[in-house]
């Protein structure tokens, strides 16, 4: 019975909890358009968010190409496949590596600095008092943040792949022996633009939207206490993670599905 | 005494009439009317806990009340559509107790914060503007300065300078002088009386800072339990006959609010009460089982 109680209790809470967060992203979404006459706003926040999460998302796309690389050889090497290691590096980062990955990694870096900022900000009450101020901090504070993450996301992506197939470039050619040219004109021969480039773009799109919003929604919508921002700023990183692996495997089902 | 008590007075910029609102089970307010009167300054007073600021939250249309209303200026605070109530609260100033500065910028941009936010000023202006409101509250020297480089009695000089940046028709001050040390208290004390007469503001101040508040108010309301239990001016409540403003007043530890917080058992029973058991779950795991977390 206290099973029963205890799974009602939840689910109502999750389904209020979803309300609160659709309530939130109507109004977030509605701001846009007063954020959009004043972007050094937006650039302010793309600083915070895309700008330092460079380093991470740089060391991170070079490990993640030469490992590719690596183990790309091992594989192909066994068919006489070497040639192509630049086709497989490329069409793993651009398809999928890129886009979660780099998801992943700014769920950690930018949406918990998000969800920990705005938390606080509402603890030291600076959202009320800015709603005494005659300011609404959803079109001053969330959009802006809103906006920046999204836009940033596919960039940190691009940055993400372009390095990684540096990277794998570093190790096949460099290391074991693959031709440069067969690793370029093979590459260039069998990715495609709509269907890798541009789904991997909308894939980052969906994730920049997702993730931003979470951490902007936990922030906004944390207990305003110490244990409740760092509660808020844990469910922001699972969330998110969940999130973004499960779109993926829509999208890609979507996207690739029928060949 | 009560000579303006529940009837609402033309002189008035806010009136709260038969006010009731409740946080779960608990009544913060029970039916109370109050009134504000232009010009002056009115204080609220009562222990921690009896909803003092969530009274200014109601006024300021961040809460609404389960019944009753809200007049400011004439107009019914929680029947404004949003952008009415947003300009309403263009002519509020509040100082939080914490002074709500935003941390990211420092105290100069804090205080050209509304002012850009609302207005098309030109710079040059805006900054004629912030240092005149700087130099109000004594801090034009401290505007390089971050907020977490500020004590607190700076804090809230420089939201207070903030506040009154768009000349605004009233002040609302939450525990203006609570954990100041005796000199920001002077300071925040004469602050107070003279913005109100100089700039000729509304002021309403929640606190139970009794001597400070009862030095400058003009008018003083002691709430608790949710009910109005004196009013008047400051010599009046003084003087007041009532036991419960008497302790408040006086901070006497015990009286009508009890010293200690009401317990089920006497002290003897409780004392001499002892689990039979070494090893009982009640014991172990105290009194309740642990109660079930979620994964995250």
């Amino acid at each position: 019975m206290e099973f029963f109680r205890y799974l009602g209790a939840n689910t109502r809470e999750s389904f209020t909890k979803l309300g609160r967060g659709s309530y939130f992203l109507i109004g977030m979404l509605a701001g846009i358009s007063s954020v959009l006459v004043r972007p050094h706003l937006i650039l302010k926040q793309m600083h915070s968010v895309g700008v330092l999460s460079f380093l991470i998302i740089f060391i991170s796309g070079l490990f993640v190409g030469m490992v590719l690389g690596l183990q790309g050889f091992y594989i192909l090497s066994r068919f006489g496949a070497e040639e192509t290691l630049g086709v497989m590096v490329a069409a793993s980062l651009v398809r999928e590596l890129g886009p979660v990955v780099s998801a992943l990694l700014f769920a950690g870096r930018a949406g918990s600095a998000l969800t920990a900022e705005i938390g606080l900000m509402k603890a030291t009450e600076q959202l009320s008092g800015m709603e005494m101020m005659a300011i609404d901090p959803i079109k001053r504070i969330i959009s802006p943040r809103f906006l920046a993450g999204f836009l940033s996301m596919p960039l940190l992506a691009a940055l993400f792949s372009a390095v990684g197939i540096m990277g794998g470039q570093i190790v096949g050619c460099g290391l074991l022996g693959v031709d440069d040219g067969a690793y370029w004109s093979q590459m260039n021969a069998a990715i495609d633009f709509q269907k890798d480039i541009i789904n991997g773009v909308i894939k980052s799109l969906v994730f920049g939207f997702i993730t931003t919003w979470i951490a902007l929604f936990e922030g906004y919508d944390a207990v305003p206490t110490a244990e409740g921002v760092s509660r808020a700023t844990t469910r922001t990183v699972v969330n998110s993670a969940f999130s973004i692996l499960g779109l993926d495997f829509i999208l890609t089902a979507l996207m690739f599905g029928d060949n | 005494m009560d000579n303006r008590g529940h009837h609402p007075n033309q002189n008035s910029l806010v009136s709260v009439h038969n006010l009731t609102f409740s946080r779960g089970e608990k009544k913060i307010f029970d039916n109370i009317s109050l009134e504000f009167e232009r010009g002056k300054i009115t204080a609220i007073m009562g222990p921690s806990g009896t909803g003092k600021t969530t009274l200014l939250k109601l006024i300021g249309g961040q809460l609404f009340p389960e019944n009753g209303n809200i007049m400011v200026n004439g107009r019914d605070v929680h029947h404004l559509k949003r952008d009415e109530l947003y300009t309403l609260r263009k002519r509020m100033g509040m100082l939080f107790q914490s002074g709500a500065l935003l941390t990211g910028m420092n105290v100069y941009d804090n205080v050209a914060f509304p002012l850009r936010e609302h207005t098309h000023l030109p710079e040059s202006m805006i900054r004629s503007l912030v240092l005149m409101k700087l130099e109000a509250v004594g801090l034009r020297g401290a505007r390089d300065l971050m907020p977490n480089e500020l004590s607190g009695g700076m804090a809230r000089r420089v939201a207070l300078a903030r506040a009154i940046a768009l000349d605004p028709m009233m002040i609302m001050y939450d525990e203006p002088f609570t954990g100041q040390d005796p000199i920001s208290m002077g300071a925040l004390v004469l602050l107070i009386k003279s913005l109100n007469t100089t700039l000729g503001l509304t002021s309403i101040i929640v606190s139970h800072d009794v001597y400070e508040t009862a030095a400058i108010a003009d008018y003083i309301y002691v709430l608790s339990e949710g009910k109005v239990v004196g009013q008047g001016t400051p010599q009046e409540i003084k003087e007041s006959s009532s036991e419960w403003v008497q302790q408040f007043m006086n901070g006497a530890a015990d009286g009508p609010v009890h010293f200690h917080y009401p317990a089920k058992e006497k002290y003897m029973d409780d004392l001499l009460h002892c689990d039979k058991s070494l090893f009982s779950r009640k014991r172990l795991f105290g009194e309740k089982p642990a109660k079930r977390r979620r994964y995250s």
